[in-house]
């Protein structure tokens, strides 16, 4: 029973007030959202995300992000792809394993354009796929987010716009009259 | 949803995408209750769809097995046809998957709505088909445990492949394009699983759903990346879904046979792709909207335009078909002249004009409206144009090895009972999969058809701003 309660014991003392990620508006509007993080952004928030159930149009720039260089991530996996196997087949048909057929030339460069347009694609897909996953950090399976009430609803019909408490600006009492002011439906304080 | 009620009278939306009164909530609820609603609440088509698939899937793995342990001799194929059901399948199946990647990608890219509710199944449609497709190539070399020769590596043996030959690009243009089509897929499908996650009651399903869906939570950082990788990703696979019917059809194109050796070739076989692949999804979501009551989702003039690029492309294999006719001419050469000789008045004329039939003149119909708005008569003419298709491939593959340039090594081929055998039972696996598929993953990408709502509001919005604004200055 003790020994039981000894064990326990640093358990229960690791239990610590969970600490404020930050505060959430609940939307129920594309367009109000976007209004709304126009609003955030031009009040001085800079540590600002918004979660909606489909991709708004403009909501990156309105939140004031910069664009992605996931691009040129793209376009670095698609030269990687298309110059290896460009050298592969050249490095086995030419040196490691040349085949003499009725005296062809053996840089047959141009039978080798088909795999090369191939091995573009494939690398700039896994450039595509893996690098945004990279970027956004995914997969992550707990983030503070899920904790806003309402927040399965983020994937339906609702939209929220975050200030998070690592913001300069922040000030639990003036940030939530901010949000209320913003038009939102509920304000909620999100806990990590 | 469950509850007893009369079914009401299905009101058909012809003229847009979306049925009346939809909102985000009830477009979720309604394609993500499909994948949550318990088994056996499911549309009676689902189990008994899936016992059927299961049987051609047990055929196809016992006809597999008969094929490892007797050899390819069980198959009708001989000298002079060295390539029969096996190469014929294969074409068929991955032409079907090409149209998938065309309403996923290539419509994307022209920013067509309409792709919008029917791209996800064609997604999975191209998966499955390409998956089909890529057996067929591996078994048909006899000895497919030693398949893994075909791929370049460093080995023992010392031996590396041939880059020079369409054999050997269509190892890389098939498994490139089965990637990116499975990459784009899973892409497309994460808001969605998070979704699911979001609405499932069980814990457990809830939990699969969250570690499928990676943690997604909509940011707007996320979705901004998401947008445009999506976007490269189409224009990607636009260029790559050419390039591999492209590479399928020199398979044939680069060797000397009368009969392949033609340029028209890639344009032709891409065509005949996007011709059938269109016409296996019109086949699948016919009943499957059926069962599940998509009707909101899938109008009539999704059928409408389905309809209109199976015209237009068939218009393109058709006149593939002349061109073909006119080279033999043109060339001024013997053999490409009595190539066509064979193809119209010889043993297998009847498969040639089975193919004319199936492929150009029943499709036809497609030019008149009601022939469009008609499910039954369209499923009919989807049909035809699968078996036509698969007709072509038998012409291009068999006429043309059985009668080359000597007489003397002139054949036959004869489908044996095993070349059925395998070629329906990769339905099995075909159908195995779709089912899987229908009941465990969104059929429709959810947030897609949400961002249509919203898109269709903020239009209507427009119009009655519009509307009040000059019956104001009235």
């Amino acid at each position: 029973m003790l020994r039981r309660n000894t064990q326990k014991a640093p358990k229960a003392a690791r239990v610590v007030q969970p600490t404020l990620y930050g505060l959430s508006a609940q939307f129920d509007d594309a367009d109000a959202i976007l209004a709304a993080a126009e609003k955030t952004r031009a009040a001085g928030y800079t540590q600002i995300d918004a979660y909606t159930p489909i991709p708004v149009h403009g909501l990156d720039e309105a939140l004031g992000f910069r664009r992605t260089r996931l691009p040129w991530l793209i376009l670095l996996g698609g030269l990687i792809g298309a110059a290896g196997i460009f050298g592969l087949a050249t490095w086995v048909n030419v040196f490691e394993y040349p085949i003499n057929i009725g005296g062809r030339p053996l840089f047959s460069w141009p039978a080798f354009i088909p795999i090369t347009f191939e091995g573009m694609v494939l690398l700039a897909a896994f450039a595509a796929v893996f690098g945004m996953l990279g970027l956004n950090g995914l997969p992550m399976p707990y983030h503070p987010m899920f904790n806003t009430p309402n927040f399965e609803r983020a994937t339906n019909d609702l939209f929220f716009l975050t200030i998070e408490a690592s913001d300069p600006q922040f000030e639990i009492g003036k940030t939530r009259q901010f949000l209320e002011s913003l038009g939102a439906q509920q304000v909620s304080s999100v806990e990590n | 949803m469950q509850s007893q009620r009369v079914k009401p009278a299905v009101v058909e939306t012809t003229e847009t995408f979306l049925g009346p009164k939809q909102t985000y909530d009830t477009v979720t609820g309604k394609i993500a209750d499909i994948v949550l609603t318990p088994i056996r609440k499911t549309p009676w088509g689902w189990p008994i769809g899936f016992v059927l698939a299961a049987l051609g899937l047990m055929l196809y793995l016992y006809s597999l097995a008969v094929l490892f342990t007797v050899g390819v001799g069980i198959w009708g194929i001989n000298v002079p046809v060295a390539w029969g059901f096996d190469i014929i399948n294969f074409v068929w199946w991955i032409g079907i998957g090409h149209a998938g990647t065309l309403i996923s990608a290539i419509l994307l890219l022209f920013r067509q709505d309409w792709r919008t509710s029917i791209n996800r199944a064609a997604e999975a449609m191209t998966i499955f088909a390409v998956a089909c497709a890529g057996i067929y190539p591996l078994i048909h070399t006899g000895r497919p445990w030693l398949d893994y020769w075909l791929l370049p590596y460093p080995g023992t043996l010392g031996m590396w492949p041939q880059f020079r030959s369409p054999l050997e690009w269509d190892v890389f243009a098939v498994s490139t394009y089965a990637t990116v089509s499975i990459l784009f897929w899973f892409v497309g499908l994460i808001p969605d699983i998070a979704t699911l996650r979001d609405r499932a009651q069980n814990i457990w399903v809830k939990r699969a759903y969250g570690l499928a869906s990676l943690g997604w939570r909509g940011s707007a950082k996320h979705w901004q990346r998401y947008e445009v990788a999506t976007l490269i990703l189409a224009g990607l696979s636009t260029p790559l879904v050419l390039s591999v019917h492209s590479i399928i059809s020199f398979d044939f194109s680069v060797s000397q046979l009368p009969g392949w050796h033609v340029t028209v070739f890639p344009p032709y076989f891409v065509a005949g792709a996007v011709y059938c692949g269109f016409a296996m999804v019109i086949l699948l979501l016919i009943p499957i909207r059926r069962w599940f009551g998509l009707h909101n989702l899938i109008t009539m003039k999704h059928f409408d335009l389905m309809g209109k690029v199976m015209l237009a492309s068939g218009l393109i294999v058709a006149y593939g078909y002349f061109c073909e006719i006119f080279f033999a001419w043109y060339s001024a050469s013997l053999f490409e002249y009595q190539l066509i000789l064979t193809r119209t008045i010889g043993p297998y004329a009847w498969s040639y004009w089975a193919l004319i039939i199936l492929n150009v003149a029943i499709p036809q119909l497609l030019w008149f409206k009601p022939v469009r708005y008609n499910l039954p008569l369209l499923f009919f003419i989807s049909l035809c144009i699968n078996v036509g298709m698969w007709f072509e491939r038998w012409v291009i593959v068999v006429l043309s090895l059985h009668r080359d340039f000597l007489p003397s090594s002139w054949g036959f081929y004869t489908p044996t009972f095993w070349d059925w055998a395998t070629y329906i039972g990769s339905f099995g696996l075909f159908f195995v999969l779709f089912f899987l598929f229908i009941r465990l993953l969104p059929m429709i990408a959810i947030f897609e058809v949400r961002d249509l709502v919203h898109k269709t509001h903020a239009e209507e919005a427009h119009a009655k701003i519009g509307a009040s604004g000059r019956a104001g200055e009235a």
